[in-house]
């Protein structure tokens, strides 16, 4: 077994409903969405996250789209309107879930997904 | 026969830049959802200032590229740009269809969905109004509320579309039942045809934060996506089966493809297999995905439940005035400098006997997004520079203005070398009001007698 950040095993999106925010997590394919299953459970993100959710974090499946949804309660700071933080709708919380990282069999240890390449904003900031 | 819906705003603030290329793909209807959580806040504090305001006032600018082909009888509008004032978002939409040379339109204004004035009524008859997500008690409500507008859902839409409304107005509807009403209307789905509603609802919800669902905060293969700087916003083809086809405008840059779809599946959801909605809980599990390729994703096989008996609703509170300022330090001992700067700040702040409720402290570059997920600073893991914003809450908002003052004369006088601000007015603006929600449950029996929809039509 080896120690790999979610980054490498899956996407993520977050949004937010009131003072709570949901990490939905995407797997590539049905092993990785049992290793997800199997690593990621509620408890381990509610501790990843600690003191900025404050309540609890309940897990939801979509095995149709290879997906775990994590809703994490008390984790906006009073939500929206009234939060003081400057990501007061949680959009940047998947990147944080993703740097989570869980034990993967060794068949994964070198798995990394695609990094960006954007020489084309290079180009773009060039000009 | 197929109904071909477009997702033309996200929200409001979002650019009308994308009606044109929806229209000329020959939409039916063109969905413009506009209202967050956050936005009902924002017209709140708008119609405090001017009675006459409380919709979002880009609507106007939407219609001017849709005019044309409504005129037509191609394409027509659903929106809820009303916010917490359909009657004047309608006579905003008239007068601009006036100002375009069209007439005989009609544009229909769905009303019933502001509670504020009947909150006393609800409660006598017997609605707990109770925080929905903490369960504490409307008697502990804090301060007056400001706004209180139920979520409904597709019908009164659909009355307005029999009635043969070409552009409709709604307040406070829920985001996916503006895109599940044409699909009732053209299709003559009943109201208890639950598959069916969880099919145009599980539409609604991938077209209702446009861009999102071509590509837009995508974790993907985000960079490699065409003409990431012009991303359309989606369109579906849906059958009467309830069978739908994701897609954007031929020829237009971004990407409609199972991942894009899959992230805006689960946007903003709870729990997958049962999206309650004013019309049907839907199971978004049950549905099958087909990346048909060319930009095309087809859905199918979405199962529904019987809707519940209550409808969202959503109060809002009067919760303090922030501010916030914005120092900068350089390499070396950054972290450590905006610590020590932001410990000295809230130890003058309380010198100068400023009460302040809450504090919030974000170091740049180091912590601010990922908090305790963040690796901590260290000896071998020191951050190149480190922006510290700091924003606090006061009950007062002089008091709040005050604060940020503090923090100025430390650009001189604080002892840690080499602190800048971050481009102008170290010591923050002027104060910004602080709004907390409040959602609850109402039952439906208490709002739908009160729903009316309103026909106008538009005269030379």
């Amino acid at each position: 077994m080896t120690m790999l950040p979610l980054r490498e095993l899956c996407g993520y999106r977050a949004g937010d409903k009131g003072d709570i925010a949901n990490v939905a997590l995407f797997a590539d394919d049905d092993e990785t969405y049992e290793l997800l299953l199997r690593e990621v459970t509620p408890e381990r993100v509610k501790a990843h996250f600690g003191s900025m959710v404050g309540g609890s974090v309940t897990r939801y499946e979509a095995r149709n789209v290879l997906a775990l949804n994590f809703v994490m309660h008390g984790a906006l700071g009073g939500g929206g309107p009234r939060s003081l933080r400057s990501d007061n709708l949680g959009k940047t919380l998947g990147g944080s879930l993703v740097r989570l990282e869980i034990d993967a069999p060794a068949a994964l240890a070198g798995r990394r997904r695609p990094r960006p390449d954007v020489s084309w904003a290079d180009e773009i900031l060039r000009g | 026969m197929t109904v071909k819906i477009a997702g033309g705003q996200g929200f409001y603030g979002d650019t009308p830049a994308s009606v044109g290329p929806l229209i000329d793909a020959g939409v039916d209807y063109l969905c413009l959802e506009a209202l967050a959580e956050l936005t009902l806040a924002i017209l709140q504090k708008d119609r405090q200032r001017d009675e006459s305001r409380g919709y979002t006032r880009d609507l106007p600018r939407y219609l001017a590229a849709a005019l044309p082909a409504i005129a037509d009888g191609k394409t027509k509008v659903i929106t809820n740009a009303g916010g917490i004032n359909p009657t004047a978002a309608a006579r905003a939409a008239i007068d601009a269809a006036r100002e375009h040379g069209v007439h005989g339109l009609k544009v229909a204004t769905v009303l019933g969905d502001d509670l504020m004035t009947r909150l006393t009524d609800l409660r006598a008859a017997g609605a707990s109004l109770a925080h929905a997500d903490t369960g504490t008690s409307f008697d502990e409500f804090p301060g007056p509320p400001l706004f209180a507008s139920a979520y409904l859902g597709a019908r009164p839409i659909v009355d307005a579309l029999r009635q043969g409304a070409d552009i409709v107005i709604t307040g406070r509807v829920a985001d996916a039942a503006l895109f599940l009403a044409p699909c009732v209307f053209e299709h003559g789905w009943s109201f208890d045809d639950w598959d069916r509603l969880a099919a145009g609802t599980l539409v609604g919800h991938l077209l209702e934060c446009s861009g999102q669902a071509a590509g837009g905060n995508f974790s993907g293969r985000w960079w490699d996506l065409p003409r990431p700087w012009d991303l359309p916003y989606p369109i579906a083809d849906v059958e009467a089966d309830g069978t739908a086809v994701i897609t954007k405008p031929a020829g237009s840059g971004g990407r409609v493809d199972f991942d894009t779809v899959r992230h805006q599946l689960l946007y903003e959801v709870h729990d997958p297999a049962a999206y309650v909605s004013p019309d049907v809980v839907a199971d978004f599990t049950s549905a099958t995905f087909a990346d048909l390729g060319d930009d095309r994703v087809r859905v199918t096989d979405v199962r529904g439940r019987p809707a519940t008996d209550s409808y969202k609703m959503l109060l809002a509170h009067h919760a303090g005035w922030s501010g916030e300022a914005r120092v900068a330090f350089s390499w070396p001992d950054a972290y450590e400098k905006a610590k020590a700067t932001a410990a000295i700040f809230k130890r003058r702040v309380e010198m100068a006997a400023l009460p302040v409720q809450e504090w919030c402290l974000e170091y740049w570059g180091v912590d601010a997004l990922g908090g305790p997920t963040s690796p901590r600073p260290s000896v071998t893991c020191e951050p190149p520079e480190c922006g510290l914003r700091v924003a606090w809450r006061c009950d007062d908002p002089k008091i709040a203005a005050l604060v940020g003052r503090e923090l100025v004369p430390l650009s001189l006088s604080g002892p840690a070398a080499g602190l800048t601000g971050m481009g102008r007015g170290m010591g923050g603006g002027s104060p910004s009001e602080l709004l907390g929600i409040w959602p609850t449950l109402v039952d439906k029996s208490l709002v739908d007698a009160h729903v009316t929809v309103a026909l106008e039509e538009v005269s030379a």
